[in-house]
């Protein structure tokens, strides 16, 4: 049986998911992955014609609020864990493209 | 000399009544449960952290309340684990994993922040499988844990830590989480009850978010009536979570005793014949059934083809949701964040990349991976949305069921306790742990286990009794004629002298 997933469909997914994998990770994880998805794929073959997926088992709609200015969490106590902070904002490095 | 006094292995509901009337104190209470914990947790290391400090600085405030007269709440002075998945507010808050390493919450989960108001004593995080993804506590971002009736045995997961601690008599109550079977299965290798409730019955706010249509918190206790107590006090509405069940609930523990006479008792016909069922697993359920029927219920078997399908439709489903929820690890705002090597500079996307590949284990990230291909354009459809039609008719075939029963009756898990190292080179046998517990959470149904006996191996069988959504009445009392019946009082012979 053939895997459903290539080399290069793993090194996609791992873009996308933001995952810098090593070489033995992305080897193994095509292998691992192509078993699951086999695995997975005696639900492809159920016939669910006019069967409505579920999102969410007990449903609950339009659940709202008033639209009121409430507290929310202490500025400062957020930023006391964050890994770089500068004038009250998360300092991260630059981002791709952007002026020096 | 006797362990604690007499304090440690007695019940929640006795601690509290003792702490209530002022024959024992919570600060004494705590103290002993401590002293157990640093005598024999390094066996067994269920926890991740041991609030030592802020546990004997909250017993002493139920002391100093109970002096003044001031009204104490049900659990009051009364030692609680709480697995690592829970923010609680200045107590470090892992997941289980490197990416939090260090990491203190500024806030209480409302579970936590409502166990407080009840004057639990939260004696510790408990050591899980990281973001909550495994079957054995194997998957740890830090140490596995063990099983305290066999140290080289697993103790389940992903609630392993909360399971262990009930166990071994660290703390009389724990919470968990349970997404695929969390609670329930580890309870069932453990030897205790753990129970998952109604999806919205208890708020998901605070908590570590794996699969979010899938996750709900959860009681461990050593009886029927500690888990009822402190699901009551875990329980009810919380404007802090859009799925929360905006009804309140029908009160179980007061009607623990009602009995079952008469009661509809289904056996999941296709969950007593999974592959690799150990045979003193089945007659753990046979013996359940008889039960049942001499306590007056009436048992038949019932069949649920779609159950054949839980784990599939799972296995798609789950890490779909959790590639969502983890994608807000990214070394922005909190945790780890990666530096770049020696000589080079990172753009924010590499930044993110790296502090990902060095904090995630390889679970959650083989998680992430097959979540985000089944959500990927092309492919959304034939998985997602599959798994999600196919849990439609899961629901609809225990809604069936339903129509003719009142409860369900299953394995909680195929075997008992594995070896550590076991199953650790194959996800797909890992994973078929959960057969049986993976149904209530697609349905989103409550389910709770029950500890039956032991095999000849010495190592604890759980049953499992599922109720329809909003059924934690009739599930809690069908739990406790069980537990009558099966009269189980063995105990870990967790550092003990030889007789």
């Amino acid at each position: 049986m053939s895997n459903p997933l290539t080399r290069a469909d793993v090194e996609h997914v791992a873009k996308l998911a933001r995952l810098a994998l090593s070489e033995e990770e992305v080897d193994q994880l095509t292998a691992q992955l192509g078993a699951i998805l086999e695995h997975a794929a005696d639900v492809a073959a159920l016939d669910t014609s006019g069967v409505p997926p579920t999102s969410h088992p007990i449903a609950l709609s339009n659940v709202l609020r008033p639209d009121e200015v409430r507290p929310s969490l202490e500025r400062d106590a957020v930023l006391a864990m964050a890994p770089a902070e500068e004038d009250g904002r998360f300092r991260v490095p630059r981002i791709l493209g952007e002026e020096a | 000399m006797r362990d604690g006094d007499g304090l440690v292995g007695r019940t929640a509901v006795e601690l509290a009544e003792l702490i209530r009337t002022g024959d024992v104190s919570a600060v004494e209470v705590t103290a002993a449960h401590l002293a157990r914990i640093e005598a024999l947790d390094g066996e067994v290391r269920s926890f991740l952290c041991v609030a030592g400090d802020s546990a004997s600085a909250a017993a002493a405030e139920i002391d100093a309340a109970r002096a003044r007269g001031d009204e104490l709440g049900p659990l009051a002075g009364v030692p609680v684990a709480v697995k690592d998945m829970f923010c609680t507010k200045d107590l470090p808050t892992t997941a289980g994993s490197r990416i939090l390493e260090g990491w203190r919450p500024p806030y209480d989960s409302t579970v936590v922040a409502r166990l407080r108001a009840a004057g639990a004593v939260v004696i510790g995080k408990t050591n899980l499988d990281e973001f909550a993804m495994g079957s054995s506590n194997e998957n740890s971002g830090f140490f596995p844990a063990a099983n305290p009736w066999d140290t080289t045995r697993v103790p389940g997961g992903s609630s392993g830590g909360s399971a262990a601690a009930v166990a071994a008599r660290f703390a009389p109550l724990a919470i968990g989480t349970d997404t695929g079977g969390s609670i329930r299965q580890p309870a069932s290798l453990c030897g205790v009850v753990g129970m998952r409730p109604t999806y919205g019955r208890v708020s998901r706010y605070g908590i570590v978010a794996y699969a979010s249509s899938l996750d709900q918190a959860g009681p461990f206790g050593t009886t029927v009536a500690d888990t009822a107590l402190l699901l009551e006090a875990m329980w009810g509405y919380d404007p802090m979570d859009s799925t929360s069940i905006p009804s309140a609930p029908e009160p179980a523990l007061a009607r623990l005793e009602d009995g079952i006479a008469g009661l509809r008792v289904g056996v999941v016909q296709e969950l007593t014949e999974v592959e690799g069922i150990q045979p003193e697993v089945r007659a753990a359920v046979d013996s359940a059934r008889n039960l049942f029927e001499k306590a007056g219920a009436e048992v038949d078997i019932v069949s649920v083809p779609s159950v054949e399908y839980g784990l599939s439709a799972y296995y798609i489903i789950a890490p779909a949701e959790a590639s969502s929820n983890l994608a807000r690890y990214d070394g922005v705002r909190y945790g780890l964040r990666a530096e770049a090597p020696p000589g080079r500079e990172f753009d924010v996307a590499a930044m993110n990349a790296a502090t990902r590949e060095r904090g995630f284990g390889a679970e959650v990230k083989r998680r992430i991976m097959l979540g985000t291909y089944a959500l990927s354009a092309g492919y959304y459809d034939a998985y997602y949305g599959q798994a999600q039609r196919v849990r439609t008719l899961i629901i609809r075939d225990f809604a069936r069921a339903y129509e003719r029963f009142d409860v369900l009756l299953a394995p909680t898990s195929p075997t008992t306790a594995f070896e550590l190292g076991a199953k650790t080179s194959d996800p797909l046998a890992m994973y078929l742990s959960d057969v049986c517990t993976i149904p209530t959470n697609l349905t989103g149904a409550c389910a709770i286990s029950v500890p039956a006996g032991l095999d000849g191996a010495g190592l604890p069988i759980g049953v499992q009794v599922l109720a329809p959504a909003l059924g934690e009445a009739v599930l809690l009392r069908a739990a406790r004629a069980l537990e009558a019946g099966f009269a189980f009082t063995a105990r870990p012979k967790l550092g003990e002298e030889a007789a």
